[in-house]
């Protein structure tokens, strides 16, 4: 019993950590198993063609999350058949946020047509290990060996109200320079969002 | 002539800005961050608390009373108050109006209307993620910033200590 509650304890620890520290570009990134709307389990290592992911961070329920709905259903169409396709994660706590509960991510991914896997981070361990802290929240990652190598972090773009009047499309232009070989600039940037809701980080 | 005209348009802008204290609003000022830029770097004997929340942030509702009762509890000392919305610009009537109603906001509130945030975000602190509610207290000497969803006790006990230390 006591050896259970230090394996407790250390996973907690564990925990705590990964939450604060999370992915810096330049980071390896771990695959992960998560549960998709169509009741399908999907991983990255499923994807054995694709050159790389735009893993997000995302939500029903978020203003910001839904003014980006339409413009991942772009960059999945246009950056899918390149082989960077679009998985989309909410790792939101539904008792937290009923309208992020997994049977409203399947109502909402048929309303708008998804094209790409809506995943439920059910135990909220995918985003506490990426280090995502809200919706949207963007990884660029890109395969390298056998590797999964995290290139840019961070906005869609630089104008969540209006996409007719974005001056610079970070991701795009993150995944163009990777398709090119090139390292992204900037490779990270910072945008306001939805906290993602989590009871342990709730004050 | 421009001594005159800046005169004016401070003192319009002056008029404005108390037109927005008048509980209960019907019009919040709308800034750029350039234009709010200055709320953040005063040099004066007040305390300022500038927090950065939205009407659809839950622990940003959840905070708005304790730091509504701090504001009342020191509303005769050199303590100034800013609530800095990040809602949509086109929800100021169909959604932030109808809050400051509803809770009774006292405290000063504007919208902060500008898209290109990565420009914006480490200008108010390097250190914060974007993610709201956020926090920064200030003044002369000192400057503080938070990320956390406060209680009345929590901000009652730092706003005592900054307006009494020293």
């Amino acid at each position: 019993m006591r050896k259970l509650i230090f394996v407790f304890g250390l996973s907690l620890l564990t925990l705590a950590f990964t939450s604060a520290q999370g992915y810096k570009v330049g980071d390896k990134a771990t695959d992960f198993k998560l549960k998709n709307v169509d009741g399908k389990e999907v991983s990255l290592k499923d994807f054995p063609n694709a050159k790389g992911f735009v893993v997000v961070f995302t939500c029903n329920n978020c203003p910001y999350a839904q003014a980006y709905q339409d413009r991942l259903i772009d960059l999945d169409k246009k950056y899918k058949s390149k082989g960077f396709p679009v998985i989309a994660i909410n790792s939101n706590d539904p008792q937290l946020s009923p309208e992020d509960s997994y049977d409203k991510m399947i109502v909402r991914a048929k309303e708008k047509k998804y094209s790409f896997p809506y995943l439920f981070d059910e135990t909220q361990n995918v985003y506490r290990t990426y280090g995502a802290q809200k919706t949207p929240h963007t990884y660029l990652l890109q395969k390298e060996n056998n590797d999964l190598i995290v290139r840019y972090i961070g906005a869609v773009d630089d104008n969540y109200q209006d996409k007719t009047q974005v001056s610079n499309a970070y991701l795009s232009n993150a995944i163009e320079a990777v398709m090119a070989g090139n390292k992204p600039n900037p490779s990270f940037t910072k945008a306001i969002g939805c906290g993602i809701k989590d009871k342990a980080k709730r004050t | 002539m421009d001594v005159l005209r800046n005169a004016v348009i401070t003192f319009l802008f002056l008029g404005f800005l108390n037109f927005s204290t008048l509980p209960w609003k019907n019009s919040v000022p709308v800034m750029n961050f350039k234009q709010f830029e200055p709320e953040l770097n005063k040099k004066n004997d007040t305390v300022y608390l500038v927090n950065f929340w939205a009407t659809w942030c839950g622990p940003c509702r959840d905070e708005l009373p304790a730091i509504e009762k701090v504001g009342e509890k020191y509303k005769n000392e050199k303590f100034r108050i800013l609530l800095v919305s990040l809602d949509m610009p086109n929800q100021i009537n169909s959604r932030l109006l109808p809050f400051i109603k509803t809770n009774q906001i006292s405290s000063d509130v504007i919208l902060l209307d500008d898209p290109d945030q990565n420009n914006w975000i480490d200008k108010v602190d390097p250190g914060w993620s974007g993610e709201i509610p956020f926090t920064v207290i200030y003044g002369r000497d000192f400057r503080n910033t938070y990320n956390t969803s406060f209680s009345f006790k929590e901000l009652d006990s730092i706003i005592n200590q900054k307006l009494n230390s020293p």
